[in-house]
């Protein structure tokens, strides 16, 4: 213990561990990032003049800035659904047997199992006119025609929550997990009800894992370029599609490099939103 | 706390609990017990004093039986409408609340203010004498301390029943002797009937009115400390409530007040039938506690070798081996010039009185 370099600070061991690392982040997300910024800087396509035109004409588009709206909103709405129907998952998995917790666990993970594109496909075929929801609806008389689910804010936003789902539920079980099961008992014995208990005990403990989970899907959810194009159609246009139609459709590299540095700002504050509520409920249930 | 509810009595009855996975963990316990008393529940680990407390504080429905907290049959009442405060062995304080916070947890369920409520929480922390750290979290306190607080906090909703289940495993023994003397005034003062879940005799014997003794589940013993220790109903009480000798032997006459008992160390005794009437020539166990062994000079006691001699403090403890290869203890007070013995010495030990001696019919 007594000798100097036992006594420095773990990280400043041999960093140069660490190079790697450090290289393959320079050149595969660091570079491409600058180059990002470089070409955003530019006011026509072929990069040659400087300017903050590209970020202008954005600020400025309200068919642009719609664009955004929708984006960030998704992702909230996404948000809330799976954490309206995470919680109580994950809350459930901690009262049941190990043979339901195997089976819980294996359905809150099977999503991650197949391919996004298959999970994608089949929200089509459920959601879809002649789909499994509308066949129902009709054949047991509720509706005549057929209503329309895909292609719809709501189509997106369920296939969505299904598919991000594992994200919030996972941390979820782990922070449900780890509260003591005696401060259920201790709040019962001492004359609360269960949603005393829930709210003002199960519920700030958790926070941590709620935090968590949130930062997760809102940034699945608003990235998930597949589903939110397949689900959404053409009628809907998110950020990713939007910056993808730029950059690949139109070849207007400057537009699509501010679109991105625009959403990544964007993406980093609400992010930073969760991880400072992350940060004051740490206060909470570290012991 | 003379507004307290205090001094409800608690009745187990013919209690019985299987849990799913089948194990029997408590069978048939009955316990009367008095408002206003202190009950001490004493056994090895895994006997169901656990399991006993939950059923009383109503978070396990037991398989059989019922139980009764003054008038009240309370089998149908959950545990939030049972007025029972229970202290957990972990303490289970609530990490994100403030010491304040927690004592007043359960005011705050009752509907009641949050000036009454804070001034109570302060009076029940100066009660515990922890007066200066109502706003910390219970990380910043000590064990101790947080032993403290969770009595506090089970103190504030004015329970009929105080359980506290093995409430000073955690502490070491200083503080544990401090602890002991805190709950034991706060509970005379209150006059709450309290139940002690240890399985530290020394705890049970002299903080308990009276004790009752559990083994697999089974009430064995139901007395004052000194039924318990002097008084042992079962070969298992004899042996797990303070230090015992079991010598293996037959009887050769008995009745109901006395047995004459032929030890397999080669001597006639008399013995107490413990645990009921005996049969001639059946084989016994009978225990004497090393306290109660003397040695004598004539031809009395059975023979033995000494071994080692310990001197513990105030007394000494000798170990003899008798005739029948078996080891005896027997300890004596260290009065002036007590001789310390010589390993391999022949002696003679017999029990100081006859009903010192406890003959159980032998298991096996
Ligand atoms: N939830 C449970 N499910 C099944 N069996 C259990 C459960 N809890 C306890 N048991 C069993 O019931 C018996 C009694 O357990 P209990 O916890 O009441 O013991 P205890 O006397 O409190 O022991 P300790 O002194 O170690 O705390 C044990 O054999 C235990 O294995
Ligand atoms: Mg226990």
């Amino acid at each position: 213990m007594g000798a100097a370099p036992a006594s420095r600070d773990v990280t400043s061991y041999r960093m140069g561990l660490a190079a790697p690392l450090a290289l393959f982040f320079l050149v595969f997300f660091v570079a491409p990032l600058l180059q990002l910024l470089w070409l955003s800087l530019h006011n026509d396509t072929a990069a040659v003049h400087w300017g903050l035109g590209q970020y202008l004409q954005f600020l400025t588009d309200p068919f642009s800035l719609s664009v955004l709206g929708s984006t960030l909103l998704l992702g909230a709405e996404v948000t809330a659904v799976c954490l309206v129907l995470g919680f109580p998952i994950a809350w459930f998995y901690q009262r049941v047997g190990p043979r339901l917790q195997t089976i819980i666990i294996l359905i809150v993970l099977l999503p991650l199992l197949t391919s996004v594109v298959v999970r994608t496909f089949a929200w089509i075929v459920i959601l879809g006119r002649q789909g499994i929801i509308n066949a129902t609806l009709q054949s047991l008389g509720i509706i005549d025609t057929p209503i329309k689910l895909l292609y719809t804010q709501f189509g997106v936003v369920i296939a969505l929550a299904q598919v991000q789902m594992p994200l919030m539920t996972l941390p979820l079980i782990t922070a449900l997990g780890r509260i003591d099961s005696n401060l259920d008992d201790a709040s019962c014995s001492l004359g609360a009800g269960s949603w005393r208990t829930f709210f003002k005990i199960v519920l700030p403990l958790s926070l941590p894992g709620v935090i968590a989970g949130c930062t997760l899907t809102y940034a699945a959810a608003i990235t998930a370029f597949i589903t939110q194009s397949l689900i959404g159609g053409g009628q809907m246009l998110f950020m990713p599609m939007y910056l993808y139609q730029q950059a690949s459709t139109l070849q207007n590299w400057p537009f699509a490099s501010a679109i991105s540095i625009i959403f990544l700002l964007a993406v980093l504050a609400v992010v930073s939103v969760f991880t400072t509520l992350g940060r004051l409920s740490r206060g909470y249930g570290g012991a | 706390m003379a507004d307290a509810q205090g001094g409800r009595s608690l009745v187990v009855d013919a209690v019985t609990h299987r849990y799913p996975s089948g194990a029997l963990a408590v069978e048939n316990i009955n316990l009367d017990i008095k408002g206003g008393e202190i009950i001490a529940l004493l056994g090895p680990s895994g006997c169901g004093k656990t399991t006993l407390l939950r059923i009383i504080a109503g978070f396990i429905a037991q398989t059989q039986g019922r139980i009764i907290i003054g008038d009240d049959i309370v089998d149908a009442l959950p545990p939030n409408r049972r007025a029972v405060g229970i202290v957990f062995q972990n303490y289970a304080l609530f990490p994100h609340l403030s010491i304040s916070e927690n004592v007043a947890y359960g005011l705050a369920a009752r509907g009641i203010d949050k000036a009454t409520r804070q001034r109570e929480a302060q009076r029940l922390l100066d009660l515990v004498q922890l007066p200066t750290m109502s706003e910390r979290l219970p990380r910043q306190l000590s064990g101790g301390q947080q032993q403290r607080v969770a009595l506090a906090r089970a103190l504030a909703i004015k329970p009929s029943i105080l359980l506290l289940d093995e409430p000073f495993a955690a502490l070491d023994k200083n503080l544990r002797l401090d602890m002991q003397i805190e709950v034991k005034r706060l509970q005379r003062v209150s006059g709450i009937t309290t139940l002690i879940v240890t399985h530290d005799q020394e705890e049970a014997l002299s903080m308990a009115d009276r004790v009752a003794v559990l083994s697999h589940g089974k009430l064995e013993q139901f007395g004052s400390p000194s039924d318990v220790y002097d008084r042992p109903q079962t070969l298992f009480v004899n042996t797990f409530v303070g230090a015992s000798n079991r010598m293996p032997g037959v009887v050769v006459s008995a009745d109901r007040t006395a047995a004459k008992v032929r030890l397999d160390a080669g001597a006639e005794i008399i013995a107490r039938p413990a645990g009921g009437a005996l049969a001639e020539g059946g084989r016994v166990t009978v225990c004497i506690r090393p306290e109660h062994l003397q040695f004598v000079g004539d031809e009395t006691g059975f023979a033995g070798v000494v071994g080692m001699s310990l001197p513990l403090g105030a007394t000494v403890v000798h170990e003899v081996t008798t005739a029948d290869g078996s080891g005896v203890k027997i300890s004596q007070a260290r009065i002036g010039e007590t001789r310390t013995l010589e390993s391999g010495a022949a002696v003679r030990l017999a029990p100081l009185a006859p009903s010192l001696a406890n003959a159980f019919p032998a298991t096996l």
